[in-house]
């Protein structure tokens, strides 16, 4: 919706494309079907996919430029643009803060993509939450892990809370959504500890009562409807640098977005 | 009309030296020696002449998934990789899990360039349920068994299996060979590369090492326990060979093979997200390469085998959850194993032909010393020659190579299969 928005404002045509309504779902490969919506014309896919990897492997497959809107459980990178600018409008810089990224980091893309992005702009990153929702070996990333919360709610610039799913109760990952509140969700309580300065931060949308509470989404230390806002300003930004504005992003010429990282785990770039 | 290998090295069990090696109309050598000529003279100058080579582990896809390969071109591409003899898996569609399927792979083998060996599977259908009719099957010649593609799970009857193979030696006339892909797959289930740094970082759900672990560490104590001859297919993790080199020190009748890309290929090249690097098991870490190369040399692993596994190049062009696993692997073995195992040339020769071809039960037509009236199935390969692999040039019907524009040196020249020049110059012949 954000993306939608960002584009309208824009003047830019949209076309939606969900693979539940399309031909995906009669056997087309990902490919083929790329390769029709890249006959309609259109300049600019933004891709949001249920595996890693996919916006990727399109790029390579097409001549329009790629947003990668989410995949799987690798990467968010727009939502960790705009969740850095919330950051730096409310305090100037990322340079020093603590920020604990609290929940089910191992399914989330927005974890991957804020890791990478908090650290690389010099704020410090603790993953919060019950071992078997942080990432195995994580030993190579640039962030310090802990299985509580309580005690670091005094020393933190900043808390992001990760949207909670309930298939994590079915596979077995922790007991009960009950549980996982009670040790990991950013109550009443647990807000009314944490600094008079400190920041709250959600990707939404939020699960109130199981990773944060009514009152910590009221807060007005809570932040969460600017990154709304601010996430229709940079999704408008991105889609300018790449379309509207001329000349490319890198200051070359050539689809960037096609080549591979080749990035180590674990090192900001 | 006879046909005469010349001026090459002839390696085998029993050393190397310079011999011609002519072979008559019957299949079979007539003669070595030096200055031997023939109606037709392959020339072998500056390369070695072998007992061609034994693949234990080869998907052909037919019946069933003909638009991946055919029976026809799956050996094509094996004389052209210099082997001679294929174990067919039985994860056909049907499963070659009767003797009917087993009838139908073996009769269209007949007409290829290689000797298709079909193994069958341990359960119905391999679906880990009920045994497979093993009694029919070894008399119809099945000496390999296995439900590759998945493990058998079910420990109870994993036992069963392992123990009414050992009742049917007598009919086959050897030891019965049950081949286990282990995989747990309770614990696997739902991962599609390696479980570790560069999966949590790529976001793709991994699958431990553990899950094939624990399966090797069962089989071996049921090996203990029913005495039957257990082939570890396509060990993985440093943990498995370290497990399996504890039963062979036991002195357990256990085999294993590793595959190339286990040997050359890190879960590092996921990064590329390209399904071509998706494999099961899933290619590890820098650790379990250095630890399978270890088992190669010591001889804890046995033999190396291709896996190879065609997928239709539209079957590949999935996201890297949803694509199949599997890669190539007939056409590079052989300079892959020269170039990345670690092993001497001696020691290629014996893990690609002599040493699977005991395992296959084959030994009395496949990887024979080079001597007169020995059955003409040999490869002749040239060390030092380079080339560069491309997926389309294979005679596979598919293309999923990891290997794509790698430059590999040692390339088979001329491979012959009882008695015919299938392969000469590096050309398939038919």
């Amino acid at each position: 919706m954000s993306f939608d928005t960002a584009a309208r404002r824009l003047s830019a045509d949209t076309v939606a494309f969900a693979a539940g309504s399309s031909s995906l779902s009669k056997g087309e490969s990902l490919r083929d079907t790329i390769e029709v919506v890249g006959s309609y014309g259109a300049d600019l896919l933004v891709v949001r996919h249920p595996m890693a990897g996919t916006a990727h492997q399109i790029a390579g497959w097409t001549d329009a430029a790629v947003v990668n809107a989410g995949d799987g459980c690798h990467e968010h990178p727009t939502q960790a643009m705009l969740d850095c600018y919330t950051l730096r409008e409310k305090r100037g810089s990322l340079d020093g803060m603590r920020i604990a990224i609290v929940g089910d980091v191992r399914h989330s893309r927005v974890a991957r993509s804020n890791v990478l992005a908090f650290t690389a702009l010099g704020a410090e990153v603790v993953l919060v939450g019950p071992a078997t929702l942080i990432p195995p070996a994580v030993d190579g990333w640039p962030v310090t892990v802990a299985h509580e919360l309580d005690p670091l709610l005094g020393d933190l610039d900043a808390v992001y809370l990760l949207r909670m799913q309930r298939e994590r109760i079915t596979e077995g990952l922790v007991p009960s959504m009950r549980e996982f509140a009670a040790d990991f969700g950013l109550t009443a309580d647990r807000t009314s500890r944490l600094r008079d300065d400190a920041l709250i931060l959600h990707p939404g949308p939020t699960n109130p009562g199981v990773e944060i509470s009514a009152e910590a989404t009221a807060d007005p230390r809570s932040v969460i409807l600017d990154q709304v806002a601010n996430g229709v300003s940079v999704r408008m930004a991105v889609l300018f640098l790449l379309l509207g504005s001329g000349r490319s992003p890198s200051g070359d010429a050539g689809p960037e977005a096609s080549q591979p990282s080749g990035r180590e785990p674990g090192v900001p770039q | 009309m006879s046909l005469v290998l010349k001026g090459g090295r002839v390696i085998d069990r029993s050393g190397e030296r310079a011999l011609d090696v002519e072979i008559g109309d019957d299949g079979r050598i007539a003669a070595v020696g030096i200055g031997l000529s023939g109606d037709l003279d392959l020339d072998a100058s500056g390369c070695v002449v072998s007992a061609g080579f034994v693949d234990l582990h080869t998907h052909l896809r037919e019946p069933g998934q003909e638009e991946a390969e055919t029976i026809e071109t799956g050996a094509r591409g094996g004389s052209l990789g210099g082997y001679t003899a294929l174990v067919a898996m039985p994860n056909t569609d049907p499963a070659t899990d009767c003797v009917a399927v087993v009838d139908q792979v073996r009769n269209l083998g007949r007409r290829t360039t290689c000797e298709v060996i079909p193994s069958a599977a341990m359960t119905v259908g391999r679906e880990g349920v009920d045994m497979a009719p093993m009694g029919e099957l070894v008399d119809a010649g099945v000496g390999i068994f296995t439900d590759d593609g998945t493990g058998l799970q079910d420990p109870r009857l994993m036992r069963r299996v392992m123990e009414y193979s050992t009742g049917l030696a007598g009919r086959l006339g050897r030891r019965v060979v049950l081949a286990q892909h282990c995989e747990v797959s309770a614990l696997s289930a739902g991962g599609f590369m390696h479980e570790g740094e560069w999966s949590s970082r790529l976001g793709i759900p991994g699958q431990p090492a553990e899950a094939e672990e624990l399966m090797v560490m069962r089989d071996i104590a049921l090996v203990r326990l029913t005495g039957a001859h257990m082939h570890f297919q396509h060990l993985s993790t440093a943990s498995s060979v370290a497990m399996v080199r504890g039963a062979k020190a036991a002195g357990l009748p256990v085999t294993a093979e590793a595959t190339t890309h286990h040997f050359t290929l890190t879960d590092a090249a996921c990064a590329s997200y390209d399904p071509v690097f998706k494999v099961h098991p899933p290619l590890r870490t820098d650790t379990d390469v250095a630890a399978v190369k270890e088992g190669l040399a010591d001889g804890t692993i046995d033999a190396v085998a291709t896996d190879h596994a065609p997928h239709a190049p539209h079957a590949k062009e999935r996201p890297f959850d949803q694509a199949p696993p599997g890669m190539l692997g007939l056409e590079t073995a052989f300079a892959l194993t020269l170039g990345e195992s670690g092993l001497d040339l001696p020691e290629v020769l014996a893990v690609l032909s002599w040493r699977p071809a005991a395992i296959a039960g084959v030994a009395d037509r496949h990887g024979a010393d080079v001597e007169p009236g020995a059955p003409a199935n040999l490869c002749v390969v040239d060390p030092d020659e380079t080339w560069t692999v491309s997926g389309a040039a294979m005679a596979s019907r598919s293309l999923n190579t990891p290997y794509e524009g790698r430059s590999l040196r040692g390339r088979v020249r001329h491979t012959i299969r009882s008695g015919e020049a299938v392969v000469v110059d590096g050309e398939a012949r038919r």
